[in-house]
């Protein structure tokens, strides 16, 4: 069995390395394997500049050409195997020749164009690779990957106007709600307020959720995943008319992304304030607003 | 949701308090260890058992208290926590991050209170925002609980005046409306409790919610404790939000509370100051709030308040606190329609009381508070509400024991008008009280005008005022009640005759009413004040006889012929005769000789014709001997005709020993010490002769019916006045006579047939010996006696 081993042993190991890794942000990525590692993080028009260490395992590895793809890919899970890339650009490294030593190749991309952001959903998964080829032959090609993050930052939005509104069920119940925003970033609070009108339902308890909605495919093929984040409850006990409840819920504590539009005409991830009002008989009405999420240019 | 029974209340409990204590060891594993974020975690897990809604309040409570002590706990951890460099502001926001919004409130309250003890942030501002976000608890035990919670905690970090959490200029404001804030939504969901679950369980959870009636009411303690609230601003913000919330959620018992608490909790001064603002509300409360006693406690504090100091007095008059609080009552009386008579004067009386200790010199205020009092009754007729009978009783009773006088209730045109709606029993009651006040008091009544008021006052005992009561009088209550009316009549007096007079014919005209019964009582003491007065004129009768108006004994002499001949309706002959011949005796001594005859011919006529009982008979004539001997007014034909009359009566007894004493008793009429003109020994010794006569007759009656001879007392007696007579002089007894009358009794007292008598002995003895020391003293008496041999 030994020289099976050693048949299907990669005769040389690929490593890459970045230059400013020590230095760089580390961010944990689940892998396809369902691991997460500490991956580094990115964002758009970014320089990617590194190193490719192949070690020849002793013998001379032939080879006929060496190259560093990196790889911008939508994989959809029904769809499994199929990748799309969105995103690719080819450094080549070395022409055919042999290789005796361990060698070391520096690479570069400079201002990478990477509009969407690395994404892990349900079905959906967007994510940025840094692909090395060893060509050998068509079995034996030589392929070692290095994840990376990628996540964009947006300026505060000039425009941010409250979602205000008034729903009810014909003399039933009437209430009135207000979220101070529309857009909200990763690590915002929702602040805002229910305001009841009319009460003649017996309430029992009201609750803000967070939910997600994740959109994969096109037409007869769309796949909708939704998936509720938090469930924040905002009132215990049935309030009169004319009560006003206040509400106050921090995002930070929620694993949020950013809200993604029709990503390569692959996917949307969309988020959802959604008000609960639970009755007695645990009866639910409830109220689906979207909101819109963003990640936060970081102002110092 | 609501319990079945006590045993799964019970069982509920327990089995919060276990999750509750498990949660809380976890806590302090997490505390010990500085993990803030399990802390957190088991924390609100722990908190998680009061999202219960399966106890009742008080079970509710024992669970909050056990939480309460752990979240004390976590407090100190969190205090640690920001010494050690954590950033209260991070955990102000990390325990918000809490699902369940009952364990985060509770949470935020107590890293809240952290974050004030940093002063990181105004205490104003999170205080605000407690309160503020405290509104996602809407259910009314645990809302109210919590806000509990948020108040105990929050105490002692008001930015206060003085408090080290005072932050810019005005903070005793944020101080203030934050309590107000808390105070308001406690009420609300306090007043909300009602109406949540099933109506048959409606009084169950009126009971629970009395239980909770505290909590709310700590908020205006906590009020009345700031240091900043002064009077302006107790009167401009704090009253009139306090009182708004009250008005405002229309509740019965949250009405009645908290006007209670609200008097009790802030200072008099301040109730003083403001007591248009607060009466002002009570009109506006439910009509089935028990304003009067609302009211009643305000004004006992208002009394109180005046009276602990003189110096506050005048701050009573500057507010016109009477004129307020009189309109507020009568705004509430004319509100409240369906108020039962008894809280009306209820009110009344605590105004009354209130008054008295205000305002003690304003009697117009008194009247005035009767007076309305009246008005309400007014068509009521007699009231047979025992409460409310009750409370015109001590409406009626504190001017009375304020003032110590009844001069000055006498006043009070209004007073009579309330008596006359009390039921009959207890308007006797009352007038005993009035009487039995002026007899404490030492004070006489001193016009007739004020003996008018005050006989009409006391109408209840002087007449009949519903006659089919009569029989169901308890004759010693009754006798009691109209031996105090004598005695009020005892007490009126004036210095001066004519108004004495005056006096004496008021009290006429009202006893006259009285009917047969109380005539026995009353006549005879108005007879003496009558004869009191007729004893003041005789001193100075020459004076004033020359004024036309003037008061003459003779008038009232006339007067009291005619009270006196009331009695005959009674008739009452023995006490009618005794009065006459008082009236006679003092008619002697104002030389009114026809006056004084009057009076005997009306007691003689009276003995002849209305005393027919034996033994009264005795009594009657030994009275009109011992009076008629001391007239010296009568001229001889006169005299003879009352002194022939009355030993005529004597004879004419029906028992021999009567006759016998009455008689002997008539010598006396003949023989008057100090007068010379009536000294007639013959007479005298013909009655005593007639009585030796009669003693014999009855000795041999005895003997006849009895077989034995019977006392030789009378002899004795007899004996006595001889000796009495010779002493004075008398030619006609002589040494022989009383010899022989000696020798008499001692052959009797030896015979065999007579009875021992051992009284009689010694009577015979002492008289024997009374003759022996007569003889042994020598001189003139002596030699008199000396004849006489024992």
């Amino acid at each position: 069995m030994n020289f099976l081993i050693g048949a299907f042993n990669p005769p040389c190991s690929v490593t890459i390395s970045l230059n400013d890794e020590a230095t760089r942000k580390q961010v944990p990525w689940r892998k396809e394997n369902g691991q997460t590692d500490m991956v580094p993080l990115f964002k758009s028009q970014e320089n990617i500049i590194g190193k490719v260490l192949i070690e020849p395992h002793g013998k001379k590895v032939e080879h006929t050409g060496v190259k560093i793809e990196l790889l911008g890919q939508i994989e959809l899970y029904f769809d499994r195997g199929n990748f799309y890339d969105f995103t690719s650009l080819v450094r080549e490294l070395d022409v055919p020749g042999d290789l005796y030593e361990r060698k070391t190749y520096p690479f570069e991309f400079s201002t990478v164009e990477m509009l969407y952001e690395s994404y892990n959903g349900a079905n959906v998964r967007l994510r940025y690779i840094l692909k090395v080829t060893v060509s050998r032959n068509i079995f034996s090609n030589i392929v070692a990957y290095q994840d990376f993050v990628v996540r964009n930052y947006t300026p505060l939005p000039s425009v941010n106007n409250s979602i205000k509104m008034e729903v009810g069920i014909e003399d039933c119940l009437h209430i009135e709600f207000e979220y101070n925003k529309s857009k909200y970033h990763l690590k915002d609070v929702i602040i805002g307020k229910i305001y009841f009108l009319l009460v003649r339902i017996k309430i029992k308890n009201m609750e803000l959720e967070i939910r997600r909605r994740e959109s994969t495919g096109a037409g007869p093929n769309t796949y909708v995943d939704t998936e509720t984040l938090a469930k924040y409850e905002l009132m215990d006990g049935a309030p009169v008319g004319g009560e006003s409840i206040p509400i106050r819920l921090f995002l930070s504590p929620y694993e949020l992304t950013p809200t993604y539009r029709n990503i390569n005409n692959k996917f949307s991830v969309k988020y959802y304030l959604n008000l609960v009002l639970v009755d007695e008989e645990d009866g639910r009405y409830f109220k689906q607003q979207e909101i819109n999420v963003y990640r936060l240019l970081a102002t110092s | 949701m609501i319990p079945d029974g006590v045993e799964d209340e019970e069982k509920w409990l327990a089995a919060g308090i276990t999750g509750l204590q498990q949660n809380a060891f976890y806590m302090h594993r997490a505390l010990d260890s500085n993990n803030v974020k399990d802390a957190l975690k088991y924390s609100a897990q722990m908190l998680s058992e009061l999202r219960t809604s399966r106890l009742s309040p008080h079970k509710y409570y024992e669970l909050y208290m056990r939480a309460f002590d752990e979240l004390r706990k976590l407090e100190m951890f969190f205090e640690e926590e920001t010494r050690r460099g954590c950033s209260i502001i991070d955990l102000y926001e990390l325990v918000q991050h809490a699902g369940n919004i009952l364990p985060r409130l509770y949470l935020l309250c107590t890293v809240g209170s952290v974050y004030i003890k940093s002063k990181e942030a105004p205490a104003k501002d999170v205080l605000k925002d407690l309160v503020e976000m405290c509104r996602g608890i809407q259910n009314p035990v645990r809302g109210l609980f919590l806000r509990s919670y948020l108040s105990q905690i929050s105490r002692d970090k008001l930015p206060d005046i003085g408090s080290e959490y005072e932050g810019d200029a005005d903070t005793v404001v944020d101080a203030v409306e934050f309590v107000l804030q808390n105070f308001t939504e406690m009420n609300k969901l306090w007043v909300r409790m009602q109406h949540q679950g099933p109506a048959r369980e409606k009084e169950r959870r009126e009971k629970e919610r009395s239980e909770l009636r505290d909590l709310v009411g700590k908020n205006l303690h906590v009020l009345s404790q700031i240091e900043g609230v002064d009077l302006d601003m107790y009167r401009d913000t704090v009253l009139p939000r306090v009182l708004e919330q009250v008005v405002n959620c229309k509740d019965e018992l949250a009405q009645y509370y908290l006007m209670d608490c609200i008097i009790q909790v802030f200072p008099d001064e301040y109730h003083l100051q403001t007591l248009e603002i607060l009466l002002g509300a009570c009109p506006q409360l439910q009509p089935s709030v028990d304003i009067k006693t609302v009211l009643s406690r305000l004004m006992e504090r208002l009394s109180n308040y005046a009276a602990s100091s003189v110096e506050v007095l005048p701050e009573f008059l500057q507010v016109e606190a009477f004129a307020k609080l009189n309109s507020a009552i009568g705004k509430v009386i004319e509100a409240q329609v369906d108020m039962p008579i008894a809280g009306a004067v209820t009110l009344y009386s605590s105004l009354l009381t209130f008054t008295l200790h205000v305002h003690p010199d304003r009697l117009d205020y008194v009247d005035q508070i009767l007076g309305a009092c009246v008005k309400k009754l007014s068509g009521k007729g007699k009231l047979d509400d025992s409460k409310a009978t009750k409370q015109i009783v001590a409406l009626l009773s504190a001017p009375l024991e304020k003032y110590n006088d009844i001069e000055t209730a006498l006043k009070l045109t209004n007073y009579p008008h309330v008596m006359e709606h009390l039921d009959n029993g207890t308007n006797k009651v009352m007038a005993g009280v009035i009487i039995q006040s002026i007899i404490k008091s030492r004070i006489c009544i001193s016009t007739a005008e004020k003996v008018g008021a005050l006989f009409e006052l006391v109408k209840g005992l002087i007449k009949d005022l519903d006659e089919n009561l009569h029989d169901e009088l308890d004759e010693e209550d009754f006798n009691e009640e109209q031996n105090s009316v004598a005695r009020l009549i005892q007490m009126l007096y004036n210095d001066d005759p004519e108004e004495m007079l005056k006096i004496i014919c008021t009290v006429r005209k009202h006893i006259l009413t009285g009917g047969p019964k109380r005539l026995p009582f009353t006549i005879p003491p108005l007879v003496f004040n009558s004869l009191k007065l007729v004893r003041r004129l005789q001193g100075q009768q020459e004076n004033a006889a020359a004024e036309e108006v003037a008061p003459t004994p003779k008038k009232i002499f006339q007067l009291l012929n005619q009270t006196i001949e009331a009695l005959s309706t009674v008739p009452v002959p023995e006490l009618a005769l005794r009065l006459y011949l008082q009236c006679a005796e003092a008619a002697n001594d104002c030389d009114l000789e026809p006056v004084a005859y009057e009076f005997f011919t009306q007691a003689y006529i009276l003995y002849e014709e209305e005393i027919s009982d034996s033994r009264a008979q005795v009594t009657a004539i030994h009275l009109i001997i011992g009076t008629l001997q001391r007239m010296h007014v009568f001229g001889v034909e006169n005299r003879d005709t009352l002194t022939h009359k009355a030993t005529g009566y004597s004879a004419k007894l029906l028992k021999k020993p009567d006759q016998c004493r009455a008689v002997y008793a008539c010598s006396h009429l003949f023989w008057i010490d100090d007068n010379d003109s009536v000294k007639d020994g013959e007479r005298v010794l013909l009655c005593l002769k007639r009585a030796l006569r009669i003693a014999n007759a009855a000795q041999q009656m005895a003997n006849a019916t009895r077989g034995s001879s019977g006392s030789v007392m009378l002899f004795i007696e007899i004996l006595n006045k001889y000796l009495y007579f010779f002493e004075k002089g008398n030619p006609e007894i002589n040494v022989s006579a009383i010899q022989g009358l000696i020798e008499l009794i001692t052959t009797e007292m030896q015979s065999d047939s007579i009875t021992p008598d051992p009284a009689a002995d010694a009577f015979f003895a002492s008289t024997l010996r009374y003759i022996q020391f007569q003889k042994q003293k020598g001189g003139a008496m002596g030699e008199k006696y000396e004849p006489i041999k024992v």
